[in-house]
């Protein structure tokens, strides 16, 4: 009897120890993600970044001006295309669409479309935008993030919506007001710290995005801010430059990934500070 | 509202002492109470189980109409039949008619504008977010275009009807949500008298109340039937006798007895209500 | 907060009633109107799943036509210039690094969901899960630079250590000889295993803690360990989506494209050491397609696009499906 337990206990506390050490494992390579990049990227850190393009390969200077605005353009694209879309499809699901089966079936598919290799959605607005229009471009780059993003939006909006209590929809239409306004002026308002944290889950998602940008926006030496050609974007620098033997390339990418991640963990935080936020009215 | 509605007639399934109308306000107290809305054979029923077995009765207009019994008993379902909420629900089925001022409101096409005629207040106190002064101005903006004074007039005058003027003057543009439980009620009393009803239904509005918060809504409703119809649900007797002039008696969807509330809650015609007013029910 | 967070929190609502908050439209044209914009941003985000299988199979039908579908599979030869392509180096190189990734990331991600959920005292807990769901934050991009940069380097010393100690071991010890680059099959796997870490991990503990209470602690009461409560009582009872989540985590690694670009040393050349450099899918099309000049080397990357999609798809799948399962048998009881 004392055998067994004193067994058991052993077991426990192995185990315990084991879990501990697995959720050290994990903290650890967290912060020791976080210190190279903040140790090498505020070493890169220079202000011709911000004031001039890229250099052409074999000179020294450092510049990463037209990068950021071609992100910034491409960033911006993506939310005017995903926001309405992921919004609308979500406020369907969660106000129209409810508990019927065609939304079941919508919000099975959404879930898997929110966990697809952004590789995938790459090739698919290669397949759909690039290769019949003939060339690289921003709008395509911008096209392939909106639709990583929209699914995380649809979901999170789908999600708060119905956190709003049924009892303050019949008060609007009590009221005699027609469904759209009861959406737009009611139940948007009521969720709309937690539509907002979807929306920045969702930017923070797309703003390191790489991979979909091989095959849609590619990059651009010079500055541009043609949606229509190939343009200059943070990720496609990164890996460009990265993998490149010049010591003041190198140094540029660490730059750039520092302000990426500096920018995508501020999104997040703010996101948990609205999720932590958000109400349930009832 | 229009001209081509027949005139309203008295009230014929009730025999009304003249005492009764003691304590209603001045010019109604002379003139026998009118008819406003006239139930006839109404049945409900949500799917297949029958909520409200062959009601008919009249709501007498600038009086406070109460409907008590115990829970499950259908006073609810027979309230939210007068602004036709069941529409929102496929499944629930009104058979019947609802005459408003001569009008079938159950045939009507424009539920829009009959929920501005007949407003309502839910159990839970529903502001919705945004601030105080919106919350009002929502409902008035549903039906008219009128300039912010003009809005601002209004506003205060429903606030100051609503008896809630003087302590939200000063903090019009915070959010309703921040407002005591009372306080929230009271705006949603105001909410639905600023489109103008002409008929206000309560539906439990002081069952989520403390009893001081009570009590200003129960004085409110004697103010309130000076210019409204107000027809109130409640499970709670001494607030029907203290409150109402003609108190309704439900008890599994059926109407058992209906009359001036003085009478029924001192000599009522049928045992069941006696059980019931002496609490032998639940 | 990941977006993890938010895929796990939601997969498992309770689906317990609440009534059609919306009447039928009534017939106001701005009503209409929303409705059908509404309804069209839904069927978009649904249309966009078959939309991607359609356009990136058509987009393939030059390789499927020139290679057909077994030959593809099965050829190893990757030759631009003879222009013969084959997808199995590929295959290979995406199948090893994420079992890799499955092998050591599965129990770690265990490990911190259990910590956390049940062994974590309440003030260590929220910031230890806020750290592990910030590793879903960084961008895959980053993952790749500190994997190649930082990680392959410190990683090239204990090589020689694993060539003398796992390499020596009869049998298995083949995958472990080779020279010490830092690079290759090995380290794109341990680098897969932190970036699922926070998927995997963020999903079981969240349908851990759905587990009701009254089981939880009705186990405790006949004097059960934190070990025993975790193993035999909550496992069981949240299999399904433990198992949904890990092939959510599985679907991330197979997919993952540019950390796994960095630090795989993209070799074409199968080889039977995970310490040598390989290959994927996503990397191969990472690396090549921008350089592809025909069109039928382009097609033949898409096609290998295809296959990856292919096997996602059904990984995904089965894993929403997992998952959902459990918040639905929670909904019929609540």
């Amino acid at each position: 009897m004392i055998s067994i337990y004193a067994r058991r206990r052993s077991i426990d506390a192995t185990s315990k120890i084991l879990m501990g050490a697995a959720t050290v494992i994990g903290v650890f390579f967290l912060f020791w993600i976080l210190w190279t990049t903040l140790r090498f990227g505020v070493a890169g850190m220079h202000w011709d970044l911000f004031i001039k393009d890229t250099p052409p390969p074999g000179t020294d200077s450092f510049g990463l001006r037209n990068a950021f605005v071609g992100s910034l353009i491409l960033l911006s694209i993506s939310l005017l295309i995903g926001v309405p879309v992921g919004l609308m499809g979500g406020t369907w699901l969660a106000e129209y669409g409810f508990r019927s089966r065609t939304a079941n079936v919508v919000r099975f598919i959404n879930d898997i479309m929110l966990s697809a290799p952004s590789i995938e959605i790459g090739l698919f607005v290669y397949a759909v935008m690039v290769d019949p229009m003939g060339h690289f471009s921003g709008l395509s780059g911008s096209v392939a993030l909106a639709v990583l993003m929209i699914p995380i939006i649809v979901r999170t909006t789908d999600e708060m919506l119905s956190l709003v209590g049924s009892d303050m929809r019949e008060a609007a239409i009590a009221l005699g007001a027609p469904t759209w306004v009861v959406i737009t002026k009611v139940t948007w308002k009521a969720a709309r710290a937690g539509i907002l944290t979807g929306i920045l889950i969702g930017l923070a998602r797309i703003t390191g995005e790489t991979a979909p940008l091989l095959f849609t926006a590619l990059n651009n030496q010079f500055f541009s801010k043609d949606i229509f050609h190939p343009i200059a974007n943070i990720p496609v620098v990164i890996f460009q430059f990265a993998l490149s033997p010049y010591s003041n390339w190198q140094q540029m990418a660490w730059a750039a990934a520092f302000i990426t991640v500096l920018f995508v963990l501020v999104l997040s935080l703010v996101a948990r500070w609205f999720l932590g936020k958000v109400q349930v009215p009832k | 509202m229009t001209a081509d509605r027949p005139q309203s007639y008295p009230l014929t399934n009730i025999v009304v002492p003249v005492e009764s109308h003691r304590d209603s306000a001045e010019s109604a107290a002379i003139a026998p109470p009118q008819v406003k809305i006239a139930a006839r054979n109404l049945n409900f029923y949500y799917g297949k189980y029958h909520a409200i077995k062959d009601v008919s009765l009249e709501i007498s207009q600038n009086r406070v109409t109460a409907f008590i019994g115990p829970s499950g008993c259908g006073k609810s379902t027979l309230l939210r039949i007068f602004n036709r909420m069941y529409d929102l629900y496929p499944g629930q089925r009104v058979e019947g008619e609802v005459i408003l001022d001569g009008e079938n409101i159950l045939t009507l096409k424009n539920i829009g504008l009959l929920r501005a005629r007949v407003g309502m207040v839910f159990q839970k106190p529903t502001p919705f977010p945004m601030s105080i002064y919106e919350n009002i101005a929502f409902g008035i903006r549903l039906y008219e275009r009128i300039p912010r004074s003009e809005m601002d007039d209004r506003v205060r005058y429903t606030l100051t009807k609503a008896g809630l003027w003087d302590e939200v003057k000063d903090k019009l543009h915070q959010s309703g949500l921040g407002l005591s439980g009372g306080q929230q009620q009271r705006l949603c009393i105001a909410r639905a008298l600023a489109v103008n009803p002409e008929v206000l239904l309560l539906d439990e509005p002081c069952s989520a109340l403390d009893p001081i918060s009570t009590a200003k809504i129960e004085e409110l409703l004697f103010e309130l039937k000076s210019n409204w119809t107000v027809v109130i649900v409640t499970h709670n007797m001494q607030q029907a006798a203290r409150a109402s002039d003609f108190t309704a008696f439900l008890l599994e969807g059926k109407l058992i007895e209906y009359s001036v509330t003085s009478k029924l809650f001192t000599t009522p015609a049928d045992s069941r209500t006696e059980a019931y007013i002496t609490g032998r029910f639940g | 907060m990941s977006e993890s967070g938010v895929v796990s929190r939601l997969e498992i609502r309770p689906m317990s009633e609440r009534p059609k908050s919306v009447g039928r439209p009534w017939g106001l044209p701005a009503d209409f109107l929303f409705h059908k914009m509404a309804v069209f941003a839904a069927f978009l985000v649904a249309g966009v799943l078959f939309a991607t299988v359609i356009a990136i199979a058509f987009d393939s039908r030059l390789s499927i036509h020139a290679f057909g579908i077994w030959k593809f599979l099965k050829s190893s030869e990757w030759n631009p210039v003879t222009q013969t392509f084959g997808a199995f180096p590929f295959i290979v190189g995406t199948l090893v690094s994420s079992t890799i990734a499955m092998v050591l990331g599965v129990p770690i991600s265990f490990g911190v969901a259990v910590f956390i959920a049940e062994i974590a005292p309440a003030w260590i807990k929220k910031p230890v899960a806020g750290a592990i769901e910030l590793l879903a934050a960084i961008p895959s991009i980053v993952y790749g630079l500190w994997g190649l940069l930082i990680f392959a380097p410190v990683f090239a010393k204990t090589e020689p250590w694993i060539n003398d100690k796992l390499g020596a071991i009869p049998g298995i010890g083949l995958l472990f000889q080779g020279p010490p680059m830092g690079i290759g099959m090995l380290t794109a796997g341990i680098v897969l295993a932190i970036m699922v870490l926070p998927y995997i991990s963020s999903i079981m503990r969240d349908v851990f803690l759905i587990v009701p209470s009254s089981l939880r602690e009705s186990a405790y009461a006949i004097g059960a360990t934190t070990w025993e409560v975790a193993w035999n009582i909550i496992l069981p009872y949240t299999r399904s989506a433990v198992i949904g989540g890990i092939f959510l985590g599985l679907g991330r690694a197979l997919g993952e494209t540019m950390a796994v670009t960095f630090v795989i040393g993209n070799s074409n050349v199968l080889s039977s050491s995970l310490l040598m450099p390989g290959v994927t899918i996503p990397s191969v099309l990472a690396n090549e397609f921008t350089e592809a000049t025909t069109k039928l080397y382009v097609s033949s990357l898409i096609y290998l696009g295809l296959i990856l999609i292919a096997v996602t798809l059904i990984v995904r799948f089965l894993a929403v499906l997992l998952i959902r399962r459990l918040g639905r048998r929670e909904g019929a009881k609540a």
